[in-house]
Formats: structure tokens, C-alpha cells, sequence
């Protein structure tokens, strides 16, 4: 599904990913851990080109994320080619942004209405039930600023859904959010990954991470350190970086 | 829930201590009552007022249609230069440098220029041309060079008819509240929070429907009050329109009565009144606008009622 090779991205001078090779498959669930400064959020962000990438090829569902490739040579895509690829990734936020000025159904509708051209009736049916889904079907009419951290991350959740992607990139997503509400968060992405949903979970949580991932990715300094089986990485890690990272945050 | 206090022990005594005084209180208002009571003494005993005579001419009718005048103008003048404001915003904040920079010299060159200045330029562009006319540009040289007849033309006016009166104002007042308009535009955009334009973006939304849907309705809350101050300015700005002249607006016409019947100072006060009520009238506006715009923001809710949910939520997790 995400295909990555030698994936390069420097902001002026400082280089953050320096080479990042990867590969999800369809159905797979990958948590990245590592270090504040280790770009795993700034390769989750070239994932659906919200960052440019300097260097390397990044695939999405087999299509080259950001570039066209014709005769040897990348053409940059348009501006709406480039929402059109972004229609089939989901993205949750570390600090939800959701649109305040919208209720949750209004912001879960609001792309699907007018990105996707749904009629009204049926997006709102849809929302309601993606509400539902994610256990807030009871507050639907409720602004952000009335909603919890946690059930704000949880509309941010069903508006991702609301387009019907085929992969989810999930950033930090239960970092901003008070402990005890941690965990309303991980059981929604947990049902997510019940169902088959393609995930890439950047995320500081270890327990979430060997429980639900299939593989976990440690990043340091702009590079992949370690990956594998979550169960083994975290109870065994190979290097050196890795143990003292766990050490630090187990 | 928060109010299970059968488990709690009862609560302390009630304080009940000397408040603080606040002698200097008095003494203002002591003060300020003493002033307040001058200057009324001073418009009941002086005869120049003639209040009698102000109100007679106040509510005469050259005068209520220069008030429709001066309203209409500000009304207009104002969603006019709004309009081309948030283009010329939304082109400054353009990634393009050339359409950026042209938005930049507008603001540079409309703002630098007064209002009175500007507007009398408007109301002699007659003497520019003397018939304005839509068409292709340059269309007699390229014409020439094609070695044909006539030119590409499809309508044209007459200059000293559009330039003039309220048309001409009209123009000039809206050219340089645009500038203006740009710039609070363009800071309440920038106000709004990256991350939004990021989310519509990862939603795969295009930048046009991000701006409009997603950006200016949250910007509108930071527009709107220096947006009221603008509609104040205008309505008093359109005293201005004697350079033009337009000589049905308000100001004009309560002036002319002055002048006519040597009676400056009721009519200078009845200007002064009227202009009062209007801005008053136009407070209330924005008052309304900035209620519909604040849905979801931190002033959506009332102080009571977020502590009443704080103390909910609270409560519930003990």
C-alpha cells in the first residue's frame, strides 16, 4: 500500500529524513516510535505531500505521491491532482484542528459534501453513523470547544473516515490529550484495525503498539533504526539506540 | 455528579469581611457631576443653540434624503470595498509573486493617497477621456498591424457621466476602503490557525473551498470589529464627498441650511447628532454580525454555562 525508498526531506540546511525505506502492505497496522526530532511525523506528513520530499520515491496504492513520472523525468502534479490523491488518505492530527466553527457532524460532512459532491441527506446519514461508530452519536450538533480532548480526537477520526480512505496516517494522536482519555482514542483506532483499515500510527504509546501493530518502525535522527515484529523490537531490541530509547520510555 | 455532598463535610462559614473602600470614587464622580452640570447650564442658557430652530431643520426633508444618501453611500461604499479587499488580500497572500506584489502596490498606493484627494481625482476623470469604452487592448495598433479598418470595441460611456456625482464617490471611496480591507483581511486570515488549512488540505480539499469554507469564516471573527470601525470611518467619510460633489449627502445639505440662514451652530450640532445616531445604528450591526460569527469560538458560550460543564465533567470522574 505505502512503498517508500530513499526518502529524503531537509528544511534549509538541517536534513531530517536521510533515507527512509519502507514498505506497508494492505491491512497492516505500522507504529512508529522514536525520539521528538527523529522525522517520523515529517515522513508521515511526505506520506500524503503535505511536505515535499527532496529525494527518493514515495508510493501510495502504487502511484508516486506528489509527482507524475513521464520519460525519465518527475512532473510536479497540479494542485487538484494532488487533493485528488489525498482523497484516499486519512489524516489524524495531533491537535485534532478540527473546524471550530462547524458542528461534529458538519465538520465529519463537510468534505464528503463538497470534495466529493455527496448529497446532503446521504453524508449526513453516513456522519451520523460514522458518530456512531466511533461512540459519539449523541453528540452530533455539539461544537468542538463543548467536546473533550478525547471526543474531539474521536470526530477528527470519523471525519478522516468520512472520505472513505484506503489508508489512515494517525500523528501522535493521543499525545495532546489528558491520560485518562487516552484510552477512548486507542480502542477507536484498535476497532479501525479490527477492520482491516490500513494504519501508519505515529505514536508514543508501547502498549497499543505491541498489542495492535504488525510491525513497528524505530526512527533516530532521520533514519530507520530498527523494524519488525512490535513484540520482539520491544522486548528485544537489536540496537544499541533502540535499548536506550526503550529504556528511557518503558 | 458533582453535587452528591451527603459523603462531603459541611461547608465553612460564609466570609463576611469590611470591603475595601474606594474614596476616589467619590471624589470623580464628585467631579464629573460638577462638569456634566456646567455644560448642561451652558446648552439651556445660551441662546446661540436654538434648539427650536435645530430641531425644526434637523428633520427637514432635503435633509432625511441626505441622510438615505450618506447611508446608502456608507452601505455601499463599505460590501464594495470589502469585496475587493478580500480579493486584493487573498492576492497578497497568493503564492504567486507577481499577483502578490501586484496586490502589494495596490495597498502601497490607495492607502498613501487621502480620501478627499483621491476623491475629487475620481470626479474630473471625465476630463481624462471623454468616452470610456470596453474592448480589446491596444486593439487600433494590432489593427494597424494587420493592416485592417476600425478598432474592438463593444460599449462605451460617457466620461462625464459615470464621473460624476455619486458614481464618481462611489469609486473613489471604495478604491481606497479596499486597501484598507485588504490589510484587516489579510490579518484575520493569517490569524487563523495553520493547522486548519492542513486538515482541509489532508481531507483533499482545494485551496479555493479551504479559503472560503474553512479559513474566512474563522477569520471573520478577527475582521469584523476593525471591519466596524472601518463602516464608522466611512459613514463619517462621506462628509468628504464635497470635493466630488455630491451635494445630496447629508453633511451638505445640513450645511447649506446653515449657511442660508445664518444659523451655524444649531446646524453644526444637528450634524453632529445626526451622525451619532447613525453610527449608533450602524453599532448594532456589527453587534449582530459578531454573534454570528463567533459559533464555536470561546465567546459561543457563556462564562456560567462553561463552568457548569467544568464542574460536570469534573464531577464525573471522581
Amino acid at each position: 500500500m505505502v512503498r517508500a525508498e530513499g526518502v529524503r526531506k531537509s528544511f534549509g540546511h538541517l536534513e531530517v529524513l536521510k533515507g527512509i525505506d519502507l514498505e506497508v502492505a494492505a491491512r497492516e497496522v505500522m507504529c512508529v516510535i522514536g525520539p521528538s526530532g527523529s522525522g517520523k511525523s515529517t515522513f508521515l506528513r511526505c506520506i500524503n505531500h503535505l511536505e515535499k520530499i527532496n529525494a527518493g520515491r514515495l508510493w501510495v496504492d502504487g502511484h508516486l505521491v506528489g509527482y507524475r513520472e513521464r520519460g525519465g523525468k518527475l512532473h510536479e502534479l497540479r494542485d487538484r491532482e494532488v487533493s485528488a490523491q489525498r482523497r484516499d488518505i486519512g489524516m489524524v492530527f495531533q491537535r485534532f484542528n478540527l473546524f471550530p466553527h462547524m458542528t461534529a457532524l458538519e465538520n465529519v460532512i463537510e468534505a464528503p459534501t463538497r470534495v466529493k459532491r455527496v448529497g446532503k441527506q446521504d453524508a449526513r446519514a453516513r456522519g451520523q453513523e460514522l458518530l456512531e461508530r466511533v461512540g459519539l452519536g449523541d453528540r452530533v450538533h455539539s461544537y468542538p470547544n463543548q467536546l473533550s480532548g478525547g471526543q474531539q480526537q474521536r470526530v477528527a477520526i470519523a471525519r478522516a473516515l468520512a472520505m472513505e480512505p484506503k489508508l489512515m496516517l494517525f500523528d501522535e494522536p493521543t499525545s495532546a490529550l489528558d491520560p485518562e482519555l487516552v484510552g477512548e482514542v486507542l480502542d477507536v483506532m484498535r476497532g479501525l484495525a479490527a477492520d482491516g483499515m490500513t494504519m501508519i500510527v505515529v505514536t508514543h504509546e508501547m502498549g497499543f503498539a505491541r498489542e495492535v501493530g504488525d510491525t513497528l518502525v524505530f526512527m533516530d535522527e532521520g533514519r530507520v533504526v530498527e523494524a519488525g515484529d512490535p513484540r520482539q523490537v520491544l522486548s528485544d531490541p537489536r540496537h544499541q539506540r533502540t535499548q536506550a530509547f526503550l529504556s528511557k520510555v518503558l | 455528579m458533582a453535587t452528591d455532598t451527603t459523603t462531603r463535610p459541611a461547608p465553612p462559614e460564609q466570609i463576611r469581611a469590611v470591603p475595601v473602600r474606594h474614596p476616589g470614587r467619590w471624589v470623580a464622580a464628585a467631579v464629573i457631576a460638577v462638569l456634566l452640570a456646567m455644560f448642561a447650564h451652558m446648552l439651556i442658557t445660551n441662546p446661540v443653540f436654538q434648539w427650536g430652530f435645530m430641531v425644526d431643520n434637523m428633520f427637514a426633508p432635503p435633509v432625511l434624503r441626505g441622510a438615505r444618501t450618506t447611508l446608502l453611500m456608507t452601505v455601499l461604499a463599505m460590501v464594495l470595498g470589502v469585496l475587493l479587499g478580500v480579493v486584493v488580500a487573498v492576492m497578497r497572500l497568493s503564492p504567486n509573486p507577481v499577483v502578490s506584489g501586484a496586490a502589494w502596490t495596490y495597498v502601497w498606493f490607495f492607502r498613501a493617497i487621502p480620501r478627499i484627494v483621491l476623491l475629487f481625482f475620481c470626479a474630473n476623470l471625465g476630463a481624462l477621456y471623454a468616452t470610456y469604452e470596453l474592448g480589446i487592448p491596444f486593439d487600433r495598433q494590432l489593427m494597424d498591424a494587420l493592416g485592417l479598418d476600425g478598432d474592438l470595441r463593444f460599449l462605451g460611456l460617457d466620461g462625464n457621466q459615470i464621473f460624476a456625482g455619486f458614481t464618481a464617490g462611489l469609486i473613489g471611496l471604495v478604491l481606497s476602503e479596499a486597501a484598507y480591507m485588504a490589510e484587516i483581511v489579510r490579518a484575520g486570515i493569517q490569524s487563523v490557525d495553520p493547522g486548519q488549512t492542513e486538515a482541509a488540505a489532508a481531507l483533499g480539499m482545494g485551496r479555493g473551498t479551504t479559503m472560503r469554507r474553512i479559513v474566512l469564516p474563522q477569520a471573520m471573527r478577527v475582521i469584523i470589529p476593525p471591519t466596524g470601525n472601518e463602516t464608522i470611518a466611512m459613514l463619517k467619510d462621506t462628509s468628504l464627498l464635497i470635493a466630488v460633489p455630491v451635494t445630496t449627502e447629508l453633511n451638505f445639505q445640513l450645511r447649506a441650511i446653515g449657511s442660508r440662514t445664518f444659523q451655524i451652530i444649531p446646524l453644526a450640532v444637528a450634524s453632529i447628532l445626526w451622525y451619532v445616531a447613525l453610527s449608533s445604528l450602524l453599532m448594532v450591526g456589527q453587534h449582530f454580525l459578531e454573534k454570528r460569527f463567533s459559533r464555536g469560538s470561546g465567546s459561543g458560550e457563556t462564562r456560567a454555562q462553561r463552568a457548569a460543564r467544568e464542574a460536570d465533567a469534573v464531577g464525573s470522574t471522581h
